[in-house]
């Protein structure tokens, strides 16, 4: 039997397994180790995060490469691009996606820039792991899905794990990789279990995963939307519907075959994204579907996001932002004609 | 630079307040600390108590009409700044009737026509927001001062930078009050920045920059006065650090592991501001006992009428996720 890891216990073997392997792999963030030059405090009941997900590592690596910031986004995030550049291979924890505000040059302007502008000379094996996604109660500004605007920055890679498995293999894949990453993890599903292999493995950018196959209509889910869609996914089957569930996993690079060859097969395209749907990642899925794949389709392709609204506190308006499978369901009996998928949702 | 408990007494109506004050902001952020607890509360909730002489202390000067701009750590701005206590805690519920409609929760608890600006999700917002408000009331002449509490980690953000330096050299009404409890979340001050005291940084700037121990509200409203004063009065900026601590964890949940125990007892006990204020309003012979103790028991009957109007109150309806994004959308 396979071990099972949380979401959270599994990124924290795959930082441990990179920096085992390669001393440049250093860590920096604000408390990624926690309570920094405070005497009394052993290592072992340090933050490690904000989350706990980088618990531990400062006893094995130290304070050396475990390194707490000052809150001071643009400050460490940039310095993490030029470390990349000139030979180390840092993984910068930006806390919440949301902080982006506070570093976007670092990152569009510097980071994903700088090989292109200086001729192809300049590597930048930066990972920048985030924090993002509603339903935590976290409200407007830690709770946003931000993957859309780093996918539209050419020079940037975007990866958004679903499952523990799946978050190990990519971040030693994103770590890996000479070009800067960022890596989204959604918040809530750091708790969440799932099978983990052991040891080192990696699972390719721009892969993507048919997480259940079926011949009847395709839904690209991203981050938990994915579990949203095998949720809709088994109440379907129960009324004969057999949905394939395509995560993307990364949205830059896209695997635009995987998408086209399983809409190719069911004819039918839902995009579920927790993003905002203005030029979202689901309208972009949508428009290249429509653009390299409409003689496949016979139906409209439907897009599933949040409304056009900043993430509410209040739970009983946050439940209502954010898709779930009635929402699915409601759109496939609109696809497919069949009233009796709204009685079930 | 450092000034000690001030022997200057106050007026009895100026005492009584903020003795009111700091009284309502600890019942507060204690009953919230419960509510968490039991899981009536969601979200992150950061809390206040230890450091409400620095809010009560300068808040004291203001009138509705001057702006404050606020952090994670809201609720003792709030409190200082005379908005609804109920609504505060029903906005904490997520609820209608909250001061935000519930959409905006602890983060971002505001309420504009308390001069409150908003508690802030992003350490080191507040910066430029008070310089706003303070061209605002420059330019329209109100002599309208706007106030920027922020915490020691936000000092080391560009925004600290880039708003001291805009308020000094554009002569704005602001006051910067730094609120070193001595953590940015689980980070010691002493690590995360290279000066020794935040008013170092406030020279650099040529602005008028003081040190005052923030668990004394009559040394931090006295140093606020002369601040108020200079900024009313076109004279521009200045930075009061308020040395504190907060008596709970970076956000509820927090283990606290990073700080000391005996440093918890001191500050929870001797160095404690309410208690501090006491001996003072005793020693002065401001109020009685018995007037004190009055106080406390309507706070206490506030903060519960508060909880149970919070609880009692509706959700927002449905509709009320797509509204206020805009002012007007075609």
């Amino acid at each position: 039997m396979q071990r099972t890891l949380t979401f959270s216990q599994a990124i924290n073997e795959a930082l441990c397994l990179a920096m085992r392997k390669d001393e440049k792999v250093i860590l920096m963030g604000e408390d990624v180790a926690g309570g920094a030059q405070v005497d009394h405090l052993q290592d072992e009941e340090a933050w490690g995060g904000v989350m706990g997900v980088t618990k531990g590592l400062v006893q094995e690596f130290g304070r050396e490469r475990v390194l707490d910031t000052p809150i001071s986004e643009a400050g460490f995030i940039g310095a993490a691009a030029a470390a990349a550049s000139t030979g180390l291979r840092p993984v910068a924890e930006l806390m919440f996606n949301d902080f982006i505000g506070s570093c976007l040059d670092q990152v569009m302007n510097q980071a994903a820039k700088l090989r292109y502008m200086f001729g192809g000379k300049a590597k930048v094996p930066l990972t920048i792991r985030t924090m993002f996604g509603a339903g935590f109660r976290a409200a407007a500004q830690h709770s946003q899905t931000l993957y859309a605007i780093f996918t539209h920055m050419p020079g940037i890679k975007v990866v958004v794990p679903s499952t523990p498995a799946d978050a190990k293999g990519l971040l030693l894949a994103s770590i890996a990789d000479d070009d800067p990453v960022i890596f989204f993890e959604d918040k809530t599903l750091y708790s969440k279990s799932g099978e983990v292999p052991e040891g080192e493995y990696t699972i390719p950018l721009g892969k993507a995963d048919i997480k259940r196959a079926g011949s009847d209509l395709t839904i690209v889910a991203i981050g938990k939307m994915v579990h949203t869609a095998l949720e809709a996914a088994d109440q379907l089957a129960q009324k004969g519907i057999e949905a394939e569930v395509v995560d993307p996993r990364t949205l830059s690079p896209l695997d635009e075959e995987t998408i086209l060859a399983s809409v190719a097969k069911t004819n039918r395209l839902i995009v579920i994204d927790e993003a905002n749907p203005r030029c979202s990642v689901a309208r972009d899925i949508a428009a290249m579907v429509a653009d390299k794949g409409f003689d496949t389709l016979d139906a409209p392709i439907k897009t599933i996001t949040a409304p056009h609204t900043p993430v509410p506190f209040s739970p009983a308006l946050e439940d209502l932002y954010l898709p779930n499978a009635s929402r699915v369901l409601e759109v496939v009996s609109e696809l497919i004609g069949d009233e009796s998928l709204k009685a079930i949702s | 630079m450092e000034k000690t408990l001030s022997s200057q007494v106050l007026p009895k109506e100026k005492v009584v307040w903020m003795y009111r004050k700091m009284v309502e902001i600890r019942q507060f952020e204690d009953a919230v600390h419960r509510l968490f607890a039991a899981g009536k509360l969601a979200g992150f909730v950061h809390l206040y108590a230890g450091e409400e002489a620095v809010a009560v202390g300068v808040c004291a000067h203001l009138t509705e009409r001057d702006y404050i701009t606020s952090t994670h750590r809201g609720h003792g701005h709030c409190i200082a700044k005379e908005c609804d206590i109920p609504g505060m805690m029903a906005e904490l519920y997520g609820k209608a009737t909250g001061l935000c409609k519930g959409k905006g929760g602890s983060m971002h608890i505001a309420d504009l026509e308390k001069g409150m600006l908003g508690a802030n999700g992003i350490v080191g917002g507040g910066f430029p927001l008070a310089c706003g408000a303070g061209l605002t009331a420059k330019l329209t002449k109100t002599k309208d001062v706007a106030v920027c509490f922020f915490g020691d980690g936000a000092n080391n953000q560009g925004t600290f930078h880039e708003g001291l330096n805009l308020a000094a050299i554009w002569k704005l009404p602001v006051i910067f009050v730094a609120e070193n409890n001595g953590y940015a979340e689980a980070t010691p001050f002493e690590y995360a920045s290279s000066c020794t005291h935040i008013a170092d940084r406030g020279q650099g700037y040529n602005i008028p920059s003081v040190i005052v121990d923030g668990k004394d509200v009559v040394a931090v409203y006295q140093a606020a006065q002369e601040a108020v004063e200079r900024a009313r009065n076109g004279g521009g900026p200045t930075l009061i650090e308020c040395k504190t601590y907060r008596n709970y964890g970076h956000f509820e949940g927090d283990a606290q592991t990073y700080k000391k125990a005996d440093e918890r007892a001191l500050h929870a006990n001797e160095k404690d501001a309410i208690n501090l204020f006491k001996k003072y309003i005793k020693e002065h012979k401001l109020m009685t006992d018995d007037e004190m103790e009055a106080i406390n028991k309507d706070v206490e009957q506030l903060i519960e009428e508060s909880i149970r109007f919070a609880e009692q109150s509706p959700f927002p309806a449905p509709n009320e996720l797509l509204t206020d994004v805009y002012v007007s959308y075609p």
